[in-house]
């Protein structure tokens, strides 16, 4: 059905597993291919299982599928977390050698190839090479011209010398050779074909780091967390080269209130975190949003409550990102669909942000936080970024926003809600701003009238972005089929790649990007004769959100065993779900 | 405005403070306004953080770019301000529970990393706005509604933990004595790197104990000490660790500390960005090749 071969290699933490799963994505990558990762942290048995997979095809592929064609087993247990995706064309590659494969019988029906990975990779410098003479032999079984590798190699070794790189490629094809030689007569069913494409590969969270800069984001601060550490991880070294700077913070208190401090200064400030730094933000997010301070929280999402499962998927923290905190205050939600959109919505992010002089919690989750994915580097023009800082003054237009006493209205009460935003250094802007009620001066009051009016002029920012944006859903399906499938966030290449499972069930699918504001899917909903809400929590956060909008009951489906939706498990669903 | 011009008035707002009449709030605010006016600094380059608590309200009664935050996070909002424009002279505000229990942790990293900030700490020993708790620099017999037999336990040294993270500048002064208070918050100011000027501030609605009487009479102002110099380091050890004396003055010094922005390389104002991507953007998506 798919011209395309899912790829996988597993082990122990710290196998390499995946320093070698990149090196093969990115070989997928340069010969032209494109390519899905995930890195796979299912786990029926507790213990240090890991493994990277890679689905590829010569045409776009957006998720992972519940097959496995060709498998680098490091462990026997790799084996068995991976039973149920082994037909009967999968090869599994796997060192006899080793003490615990002594006894090891491929599955009935797969094709097991015993291949001595160590002692191979000892004969070419040492036995650390083992991963990469099987990369090797997998250039042999899918037919996958082995030079592919070499500028991996050279990409990921280069700078540990040239005869390390040497002694690598020299692995490879030991592997390679290895295959041709004792198994000729094994009878290969995939050719991995190769094209002139040029393709990027990157994950969400370096598309979010490459969106900040490209936005002008000059300062970031953040505490690790995962799966949110790639974004510091990305700028760190990288925004110095545009006048920026990060600081690792003492914890997300202080992350939250440094970046704050630098967005008073002036500068688009970020900080990354996943749920549980959320929950320490929630008070000074109050202050940012109360003081209209333009910011960008970045919430990378991972399974919770508490410490939860911190390395598996889940769209937990919506409630929270909509609802968190004390009191009442406006703030925009952004919830990027892809990894391409994960730069193109942190950009938006901030310019929203700063023309709406409020916190914008710009979320992506686990999933496509790791997920590394091929693109055209068109997708990412730079010369298309636009910025637009909003009403930020400078000393000419500052004494159009003073009183009679030349006093500064930063919060000044105006008819779209926004006031003039004047940063220190600007002459005659001094003001105080304050997570205190607060009059346009930015003075504490508790006089009832002013006290209305804030709250309003607040609250009105939204009303105004409603007018201005366009706060839209993507639509992918049949426009005219009756059955409605609603997801948000990462679950969008997945349900796209489920349309080709769901066979003669015509659906149409929304993808909503905007939490909040967010798109009125009244009419939609209202017009479809069955509706399916789609995401990663057990509660249905946002099917919650949707018919609360729509006044509509809408179907669930919610998958919260923290591990990614598959596309033909989900097409599953789905027809389940509408023709129930 | 250019900074010749520039009187301590003009650091005041037209708000009148709240602080109950005879606070030590007032002396050490107006000190704070003098030394800003004295280094040549202009309200439109100032930029003060205060966090909660009596010493909160300061950013209300001065006159200059100001956020009056959440508890005990006012340090972290003038690191980033700082880090952002390094042109600004950022002060930080706070009182002894603000800075020294709630917001601890902040202060040892801040004073490990050196960011070139002025932090006044108003002690007053006591939590005033909420009516009389005990603080962390409370005595451990002081009696106070939540403590009726007293804290029990020693009080914080700030001055101790401050040398321990490695402070480059460590300072301590007294609301009441404008003179030297203001003299000590301008070495601060001069001083390239973290400072601490912690200023007994006393409470004279909810501190009976550590009053104006009990420092004017107890205080010993190195500065009359001509045998003790700000650095030396075991010098100003034994002066924060001596438990039967306290000090007022420059109790430590090390001119020659790197600050944050020369130790990372931060100087540019990064308020300034251009319209679009920045130069050399697209290298970042062919890293990607």
């Amino acid at each position: 059905m798919h011209d395309d071969l899912n790829w996988a290699i597993g082990g122990e933490a710290g196998d390499g597993i995946a320093s070698t799963g990149k090196i093969f994505a990115q070989a997928l990558s340069r010969a032209g291919r494109h390519v899905f990762t995930s890195k796979d942290f299912a786990s029926r048995i507790r213990g240090g299982y890991t493994a990277y997979k890679i689905r590829t095809s010569v045409d776009e592929v957006q998720s992972v599928v519940d097959r496995l064609d060709v498998l680098i087993a490091l462990t026997e247990r790799t084996v068995d977390e991976n039973l149920d995706e082994l037909h009967e064309e999968s090869v599994i590659i796997f060192d006899g050698d080793r003490t615990e494969f002594s006894d090891f019988e491929a599955p009935a029906d797969t094709v097991g190839l015993d291949i001595p990975l160590k002692s191979l990779a000892e004969d070419a410098g040492g036995a650390i090479m083992r991963n990469i003479v099987a990369l090797g032999a997998v250039c042999a079984v899918t037919d996958f011209p082995i030079e592919n590798l070499d500028e991996s190699l050279e990409k990921r070794f280069g700078s540990k010398g040239e005869s390390i790189v040497e002694n690598n490629k020299q692995a490879a094809r030991l592997g390679y050779e290895y295959v041709n030689d004792e198994y000729a007569d094994v009878e290969n069913p995939y050719e991995l074909e190769t094209t002139d494409n040029d393709y990027v590969l990157l994950n969400g969270d370096e598309a979010i780091g490459m969106g900040a800069i490209a936005a002008g984001c000059r300062f970031y601060a953040g505490y690790p967390i995962t799966p949110a550490t790639d974004v510091m991880e990305y700028l760190t070294g990288r925004i110095e080269q545009f006048g920026g700077h990060v600081v690792q913070a003492e914890d997300e208190l202080s992350a939250i209130n440094m970046a704050l401090g630098a967005a008073r200064a002036g500068a688009r400030a970020m900080t990354a975190t996943s749920g549980p730094g959320i929950d320490l933000m929630s008070e000074t997010f109050g202050l940012v949003a109360t003081s209209e301070t333009p910011l960008v929280i970045t919430n990378v999402m991972r399974s919770g409550p508490s410490t939860g499962m911190p390395t598996k998927q889940e769209q937990g923290d919506l409630n929270m990102m909509l609802y968190g905190g004390h009191g009442e205050v406006p703030r925009f939600v952004l919830a990027p669909t892809s990894v391409a959109e994960c730069f193109h919505k942190t950009v938006e992010a901030f310019n929203l942000a700063e023309k709406y002089q409020l916190p914008v919690y710009l979320t992506a989750d686990l999933s496509m936080a790791v997920t590394e994915r091929t693109y055209e580097p068109d997708e990412f023009d730079m010369d298309e970024v636009e910025i637009d800082r909003g009403k930020l003054v400078d000393e000419d237009e500052i004494s159009a926003w003073q009183n009679e006493k030349d006093q500064f209205k930063a919060h000044a009460v105006t008819a779209d809600g926004i006031s003039p935003r004047a940063v220190p250094g600007t002459e005659g802007g001094v003001h105080m701003s304050t997570g205190l009620e607060h009059d346009e001066l930015g003075r504490r009051t508790e006089d009832t009238d002013v006290r209305v009016e804030q709250v309003d002029k607040r609250n009105r920012k939204v009303e105004t972005a409603e007018e201005r944006e366009d706060f839209d859903y993507r639509e992918f399906g049949d426009a005219d089929a009756d059955s409605l499938v609603i997801s948000w966030g990462s679950n969008e290449g997945t349900i796209v790649e489920a349309l080709d499972y769901l066979d003669d069930l015509d659906v149409r699918v929304l993808s909503v990007p905007y939490i909040f504001p967010r798109p009125d899917l009244t009419d939609d909903v209202q017009a479809a004769d069955d509706v399916v809400v789609i995401e990663a929590n057990a509660t249905g956060q946002f099917a919650n959100v949707v018919e609360h909008d729509t006044l509509e009951r809408v179907d669930r489906i919610n998958k919260y065993d923290g591990v990614d939706f598959k596309a033909d498990e989900l097409a599953d669903e789905i027809k389940q779900t509408l023709e129930a | 405005m250019s900074s010749e011009n520039v009187r301590f008035t003009d650091f005041k707002s037209d708000k009148q403070p709240t602080w109950c009449p005879g606070c030590g709030d007032f002396g050490t605010m107006n000190g704070m306004m003098k030394a800003l006016a004295e280094t040549g600094n202009t309200p439109d380059d100032t930029f003060v953080v205060a966090g909660i608590g009596c010493s909160g309200k300061i950013g209300t009664y001065m006159r200059s770019y100001a956020l009056h935050g959440v508890h005990g996070r006012a340090l972290p909002v003038g690191t980033g301000a700082k880090l952002a424009n390094p042109d600004l002279e950022v002060m930080v505000a706070g009182g002894d529970g603000d800075g020294y229990s709630i917001g601890v942790g902040h202060f040892i990293h801040a004073v490990r990393r050196n960011v070139d900030i002025t932090y006044v700490v108003m002690d007053n020993r006591i939590y005033g706005l909420t009516k009389g708790q005990a603080s962390p620099t409370s005595r451990p017999d002081f009696e106070t509604s939540t403590t009726p037999e007293g804290p029990k336990q020693p009080p914080v040294n700030p001055l101790a933990l401050a040398m321990s993270a490695g402070a480059s500048f460590i300072a301590q002064s007294f609301s009441s004595d404008a003179l030297r208070h203001t003299e000590i918050v301008k070495e601060a100011i001069e001083h390239d790197g973290f400072s601490l000027v912690n200023t007994f501030s006393p409470c004279v609605t909810f501190n009976d104990v550590d009053t104006y009487d009990y420092f004017r009479d107890s205080l010993v102002d190195l500065s009359e000490e001509d045998d003790y110099d700000r650095h030396n380091y075991d010098q100003a050890k034994d002066a924060i660790l001596d438990a039967d004396k306290e000090y007022m003055g420059v109790l430590y010094q090390d001119e020659n500390s790197t600050p944050y922005h020369e130790a990372h390389g931060v100087h540019e104002n990064m308020a300034e960005i251009p319209d679009g991507a920045p130069d050399g953007a697209t290298d970042l998506v062919r890293e990607f090749y």
